[in-house]
């Protein structure tokens, strides 16, 4: 498995400076900032309502800041970038739906343009191309609805990587897969990243199993956040301030769990600690 | 052998001018609904493509009245139905369900009171079996263009925006992402579904449209994963089962022991039932590839 990279001199390509989202009244983003560079793999921690999925609105232009601006390559985002690629949270496709592995990649070239797609050889050996690097020629021509939940997201990726973004978002990929297909897909983006020199921003509710690979952490608590690397972020007094509350961090086995301290109601961050205590057993 | 051939096509078949014009205005709505049905499948839609044909009858029964084509009554209250439900459902699937069940029922209180004058008042006893239940026999052969011109305007529709209503199906906001107007296109496709259901209101009535909507392209989906060929698929199968409808209707008028004819509309949807029941026969539909073993029940072993 690649480790961590060296740190990078590579470009910024994601720029998040001062971002601020109030949704009728109740306060989502509170001034967020961080930047990710090409080749950078960023995780975006944070439990359920923490802020991550309308963070990645905000950058996908599909929700309005309140205050704030999105750069993506150094300039202000505008509405259709093409620059970055997206995963949404969830998809799981009927078994019905007709459309095979490569339907859905295809549709990651041309899916916004209007028209049939025409047959040509250059778009079928781009979409081929794209199955390969992510390891999902071998179910090319199988119903999506039909694959496992970590082919279906192998699918979704190279969907996502096929226009050729520089950013790439995955919101919780991690999440419904088994033990085995989480790794694989684990070790898939950290390629990615490297390989294609593009920034990769993957949300989860638990960072352990992004914890080999993480360049850098963004760390999301009640709409604020820090980020750094591991090291820098996740320490008793970092989070201690961010959650405003003690919360004690603990190494297991090369496990991190972040419990919260004696004052802290469990509500706090209970996905975080109760995730997290399961992958001990 | 000649025998048997006069006893399929029974005489006249060929000469008769309203069996032409039920083939043609038949053929050109089945391809239109089996093509738009295979999209109403798979954005979940079925329902507002149900409700729509029902409200839609509003407008029929309404032309009716007032002695028009109710081609056009079917058409004009079916898209304005369709603008009110995309402008009260917005995104969610359950304020999409609440905002068609709502346009339904009121459209529908509106069909029992103009059906029950067309009945009453202009003696036009015909009117609630021809709107509810169609009747192809009895279109007005200057009804062919207008059906021709429709059936046109929809494929066209289908064709624009096929590859975004496709992308905004896995995801809206994967569609949203990539620039798709998302809003725009699900208004697009919602006015092609109306004037779809009502060229099959006009046809084999409202209240069966929906089989020739969901019908043909549920057997298509499980014939093919391609969502190109389930459209052309999709189409075949209701052409057929709405041409062979028409012989089997026309030749019921020599059926024993009445010898009073069939209506058309009952052989179309036998026969799109029918096809879809042999999809399910064993050995046919989707098969399910071999994948790897998935590791989620073994978990605590681990």
């Amino acid at each position: 498995m690649p480790g961590p990279h060296a740190p990078d001199t590579g470009q910024e390509i994601l720029g998040i400076d001062g971002i601020s989202v109030a949704l009728s009244g109740r306060q989502i983003l509170d001034d967020i900032r961080f930047s990710i560079r090409a080749g950078e793999l960023a995780g975006l921690i944070g439990s359920n309502g923490a802020g991550k999925t309308t963070l990645f609105r905000v950058v996908l232009a599909l929700q309005a800041a309140t205050t704030g601006r999105v750069l993506l390559a150094g300039r202000p985002r505008t509405r259709r970038s093409r620059l970055v690629g997206y995963v949404p949270q969830k998809i799981l496709l009927d078994p019905d739906v007709p459309m095979r592995a490569r339907d859905v990649v295809a549709l990651g070239l041309d899916g916004h343009r209007p028209g049939m797609p025409l047959r040509s050889s250059g778009r079928r050996r781009l979409v081929d191309g794209m199955l390969d690097a992510v390891g999902a020629l071998g179910f090319a021509d199988a119903r999506v609805g039909h694959l496992s939940g970590g082919e279906q997201q192998r699918v979704l990726i190279a969907h996502a990587l096929v226009s050729r973004p520089k950013l790439l978002l995955l919101d919780e990929p991690l999440a419904n897969l088994d033990l085995r297909s989480e790794q694989e897909v684990v070790e898939l983006l950290a390629r990615i990243a490297g390989e294609q020199r593009i920034a990769v921003l993957i949300s989860a509710h638990d960072m352990n199993p992004l914890l080999p690979v993480m360049d850098r952490i963004v760390y999301l608590a009640d709409g604020r956040a820090v980020s750094g690397t591991v090291d820098e972020v996740v320490r008793s007094e970092v989070l201690s301030d961010l959650y405003r509350h003690p919360v004690d961090v603990l190494r297991v086995h090369g496990r991190i769990l972040v419990v919260g301290g004696p004052r802290v109601a469990a509500h706090r961050s209970p996905e975080v600690f109760a995730d997290s205590e399961v992958r001990l057993l | 052998m000649s025998g048997i051939l006069r006893w399929v096509f029974e005489p006249g078949l060929f000469g008769s001018a309203a069996v032409g014009v039920a083939v043609l205005v038949g053929g050109a709505v089945a391809v239109v609904s089996g093509t738009v049905g295979v999209l109403t499948v798979i954005r979940g839609q079925s329902f507002a493509g149900h409700a729509l044909a029902d409200v839609g009858a509003t407008g029929g029964s309404g032309a009716f009245l007032i002695g028009l084509n109710p081609l056009w009554g079917f058409v004009g209250v079916a898209v304005v139905a369709a603008g009110i439900m995309e402008s009260v459902g917005v995104r969610r699937p359950r304020g999409r369900d609440l905002a068609t069940g709502i346009v339904l029922g009121a459209g529908l209180g509106l069909a029992a009171l103009f059906l029950y004058w067309d009945t009453t008042w202009s003696n036009t006893t015909g009117a609630s079996m021809t709107v509810l239940f169609g009747s192809m026999f009895v279109i007005d052969g200057s009804t062919v263009p207008v059906v021709i011109g429709f059936s046109v305007f929809v494929l066209a529709v289908v064709v624009l925006l096929y590859r975004m209503l496709l992308l905004s199906s896995l995801h809206p906001d994967l569609a949203a992402a990539r620039g798709v107007p998302v809003r725009l296109v699900g208004i697009g496709y919602l006015a092609a579904l109306a004037v779809t259901v009502s060229l099959s209101a006009m046809t084999i009535g409202a209240v069966l449209s929906t089989a020739l909507l969901v019908g043909p392209a549920a057997t298509a989906l499980r014939l093919t994963k391609r969502p190109g060929w389930a459209m052309a698929v999709s189409a075949a199968i209701a052409v057929a089962a709405t041409w062979l409808g028409i012989l089997l209707a026309y030749d019921s008028y020599y059926w024993p022991p009445l010898q009073r004819g069939w209506p058309v509309s009952f052989f179309v949807v036998v026969l799109v039932f029918a096809a879809y029941l042999l999809t399910h026969l064993p050995g046919t539909g989707p098969r399910r590839a071999p994948g790897p073993v998935s590791l989620v029940n073994t978990r605590k072993e681990a």
